[in-house]
């Protein structure tokens, strides 16, 4: 089958208004051999595009890590010197010890690569582009061409990234929000040179490539469902990819603006956000800008991008948990209204990552409100997965456990993000501890377990064969206890007051109750690092080597997915696409064990 | 067209655009929605400084030359050309959009040109009023006007916005010039005419309307409050 006659006859007919699922049966025995370059590197599969983002997302989340692990070497053994350290950071790690600089290039690339490269081009892009065509009964994403620039943005975005690695006066270290007057001006710190506009430049290629990718996502989503793939019978998975690039779509341009302004001010002497500054006992010409102008518009995007990170794990882990469970999802609709409701509360809730810049106190009585209310559609979300496993017969698998993982996890990260949503005790708790607790709980951790809980799930689809499941079940149980030996003592060290993004604690004697607590959890996160090698490595070698898998439907999930081959090739179904004549989640119903979504509501059946 | 369509028929089960619109224009609207916000956050951010000013410059003051009228006080008359401008080239695209739906090639070459003539010539104009000034002392960091309550200017946050937005909103019509004639050249190499649809067409003229659209608020916000 020739891509050209797949896609260019599903473009056609949709022009006319038509259901492309009646014309694009024909055409597919002769086989179209692609060079390695049109197949591996500027594919237009969308299946090769989502392991590219994968796999790029991997490399990512490798380095990401590390940088973890290497300032959590400084906050644990603030005292000790580690010369390898030298021998391959340099003059940032001079006798053995990380600079002050270098800390906080560190902390700032951990939170830019982790949010942006990995948690959402990794996770979103690695999942709406595999699953959507596949879940929703379509040849390809509605434009490959796009599709393929969409990752090759993000590839830009990741050069540029990298290159700031690289540059004598080091990347970006202002922290990963990037606030003004720091990140504006290059005296005031020397990671606010250069480096500073790599990344400002990367985010920018970054942000292109989102909205190349959301598009595709939405239009895909809207136009090219199968026939009887009805919006309310798509898996929860689609609803999410779906209200995930609808953020994107809408909060990634207003942080564009913002760097745009941010740029001018760093190259054009402009005053957009700097006003009465010294920098190094020299007065600053800048008159009249507002650095609480850029928080607004960064956490206009800052916000959603939360969401952007989590809801494609919702969605992935509702699906996952129903297939394990061998029972329907709970609520379906409820699921799909509280995710809108997420979506749209979004928007509204920004202003609650600024309660302590001197905000009207009567305007932050309504972002608390409209914060707290976004309680309620997560208690849904998270009652409809207790009750989905609630007496199933639940499969463990590693998936099935991620997914569990991730229920946990979003509880208990989700339960403190009430207390901080509340102004006025998120005025003591600013900038502590326990915010960093809060927001990997639920956002880093959560939205991990998410992606591997997809990763175990769809790997067989993905690659023909399994990843290896007692390295899986190693992977999940250190992953999750260290995860919360890792992040749990943290909250006590907010509550006692003590501040992120500090170097060092030592002249503090009211913090020195938590050294030794600081060093358990740096040698904690050095053991969960080596355990997420250990699943790179049961990643690239089950690619590889893994057991191969010998039927279609390896989970007896009902799925569109598991309907094509078990290597599908360009254009996913050999033959016409199949119909779609029930919702995704007849799981033990009539006595079945499940209907797949293609079989035909029978006569005598009672509706679901 | 599908003859088949009827009032019964189920938009949303599937197999259809619930739209009746085809990728392309879907992603055309979306994206516009997009850029709406990244216009829509400069714009607010405008607001914000300016309603935290205690004073800012007259427009009728600061924009009040024409070209070749020397010092003649003629306060928004070259910005309402300026408009008038763009919204002419709105017009000639509606009627190139129309004659593509009629498959009337020659007469959307005609309106297309007349488009691409309106889009180049606003940019003509900005450029002179940019030029214009600069030399008045006017640029980014530098704000030669006095406020309109006669205060002498303390910063430069007129002259900032005014010319990062203008800028961005005139990177968006060279844009829009540079696709409407990638989209005429491929009028007249009859792409369309084999096409069967002149559906290209459609999809830039919604994003000029988009550009001239977003003028007026563009308009609004510097020269008229």
């Amino acid at each position: 089958m020739s891509n050209e006659a797949t896609l260019h006859g599903q473009h056609e007919v949709i022009h006319h208004g038509e259901g492309h699922g009646h014309h694009d049966g024909h055409d597919h025995d002769h086989h179209h051999e692609q060079s390695f370059i049109s197949k591996y590197v500027f594919s237009m599969d969308h299946k090769m595009i989502a392991k590219q983002f994968l796999i790029t997302g991997i490399i990512w989340a490798i380095i990401g890590a590390l940088f973890s692990v290497l300032f959590r070497l400084q906050l644990g053994f603030p005292d000790a010197t580690f010369p390898w350290l030298e021998s391959i950071l340099g003059h940032w790690a001079e006798g053995g010890r990380i600079t002050p600089q270098a800390y906080y290039a560190l902390v700032t690339m951990h939170g830019t690569i982790l949010v942006f490269f990995v948690l959402t081009a990794g996770l979103s892009g690695t999942f709406s582009n595999f699953l959507i065509p596949l879940q929703v009964g379509a040849r390809d994403m509605a434009s490959p061409f796009m599709n393929m620039l969409s990752y090759w943005f993000f590839f830009l975005a990741s050069m540029v990234m990298m290159a700031s690695f690289f540059v004598q006066t080091g990347p970006a270290s202002g922290g990963w929000t990037a606030y003004p007057p720091l990140s504006a001006l290059g005296d005031a710190s020397i990671g606010s040179k250069i480096g500073m506009d790599l990344w400002l430049v990367s985010m920018a290629l970054f942000v292109v490539s989102q909205l190349l990718g959301g598009l595709n996502y939405i239009s895909t989503i809207l136009n090219l469902r199968t026939k009887g793939m009805s919006m309310t019978k798509m898996p929860l998975t689609i609803w999410s990819f779906f209200f995930t690039a609808v953020l994107g779509v809408l909060s990634f341009p207003v942080l564009l603006s913002g760097f745009i302004l941010l740029l001018f001010d760093r190259h054009a002497g402009t005053s957009f956000y700097l006003s009465e500054l010294f920098v190094k006992g020299k007065v600053l010409p800048n008159e009249g800008g507002s650095a609480i102008l850029y928080q607004h518009l960064f956490w206009f995007l800052g916000h959603p991008e939360v969401y952007i990170i989590i809801l494609p794990a919702m969605g992935m882990v509702s699906e996952v948990l129903a297939i394990n469970a061998r029972k329907p999802i709970f609520g379906y609709l409820a699921m799909v209204g509280s995710m809108f409701a997420i979506a749209i509360l979004a928007f509204l809730v920004w202003a609650h990552h600024m309660f302590v810049t001197g905000l009207n106190p009567f305007l932050g009585a309504f972002f608390v409100l409209l914060t707290l209310l976004i309680a309620v559609p997560s208690a849904i979300k998270v009652f409809n997965w207790i009750t989905t496993i609630w007496k199933g017969n639940i499969r463990f698998t590693p998936g099935a456990l991620f997914s569990i993982g991730f229920v946990s996890t979003f509880i208990s990260g989700g339960l403190t993000g009430i207390w901080l949503g509340n102004a006025s005790i998120d005025i003591h708790l600013h900038d502590t501890y326990f915010v960093i607790a809060h927001f990997h709980i639920v956002m880093g951790v959560s939205a991990f377990f998410g992606m591997f809980a997809a990763i175990y799930h769809w790997f067989p689809k993905m690659y023909g064969r399994y990843l290896n499941q007692t390295i899986g079940y190693i992977h999940f149980w250190i992953t999750l206890i260290g995860a919360y030996l890792i992040f749990w003592p943290m909250h006590y060290e907010g509550m006692a007051g003590m501040p992120r993004r500090y170097y060092n604690y030592s002249s503090w004697a009211s913090f020195n109750q938590f050294d030794g607590l600081n060093a358990f959890i740096s040698i904690v996160v050095i053991i969960v690092f080596a355990c997420q090698l250990l699943f790179v490595i049961n990643f690239f070698y089950s690619i590889f080597k893994g057991r191969k898998v010998t039927t279609t439907n390896p989970w007896l999930a009902t799925t569109l997915e598991w309907t094509t081959p078990i290597n599908p090739g360009h254009g996913n179904w050999p033959g016409e696409i199949p119909e779609v004549h029930r919702w995704a989640y007849d799981y033990s119903k009539d006595g079945k064990d499940f209907i797949p979504q293609t079989v035909p509501v029978s006569p005598d059946e009672s509706a679901h | 067209m599908d003859t088949t369509v009827t009032a019964k028929k189920k938009w949303w089960a599937g197999g259809y655009s619930p739209f009746n619109v085809s990728y392309g224009k879907l992603m055309m609207w979306y994206f516009l929605l997009s850029d709406a916000f990244t216009f829509g956050a400069l714009l607010i951010s405008y607001g914000t400084v300016r309603f935290s000013s205690l004073s800012w410059p007259d427009p009728n003051h600061v924009f009040h030359s024409f070209p070749f009228m020397g010092d003649a006080n003629l306060p928004l008359v070259f910005v309402s050309l300026m408009t008038f401008i763009l919204i002419m080239s709105s017009v000639t695209m509606v009627l190139a959009v129309h004659a593509g739906h009629h498959r009337d090639r020659k007469a959307v070459i005609k309106w297309l040109i007349w488009t691409i003539i309106g889009g180049a010539a606003f940019l003509g104009c900005q450029a002179w009023e940019w030029t214009h000034l600069y030399h008045s002392g006017a640029w980014w960091s530098l704000n030669p006007f006095a406020n309109a309550d006669g205060t002498a200017a303390t910063n430069s946050n007129f002259t900032d916005f005014f010319f990062t937005i203008t800028g961005f909103h005139g990177l968006h019509v060279t844009s829009g010039v540079i696709l409407n004639i990638v989209i005429l050249l491929n009028v007249l190499n009859g792409t369309y005419e084999k096409r069967g649809h002149y559906e290209m067409v459609e999809k830039v003229g919604l994003y000029w309307h988009f550009v001239d659209l977003v003028w007026v608020f563009v308009f609004t916000c510097f020269y008229l409050l």
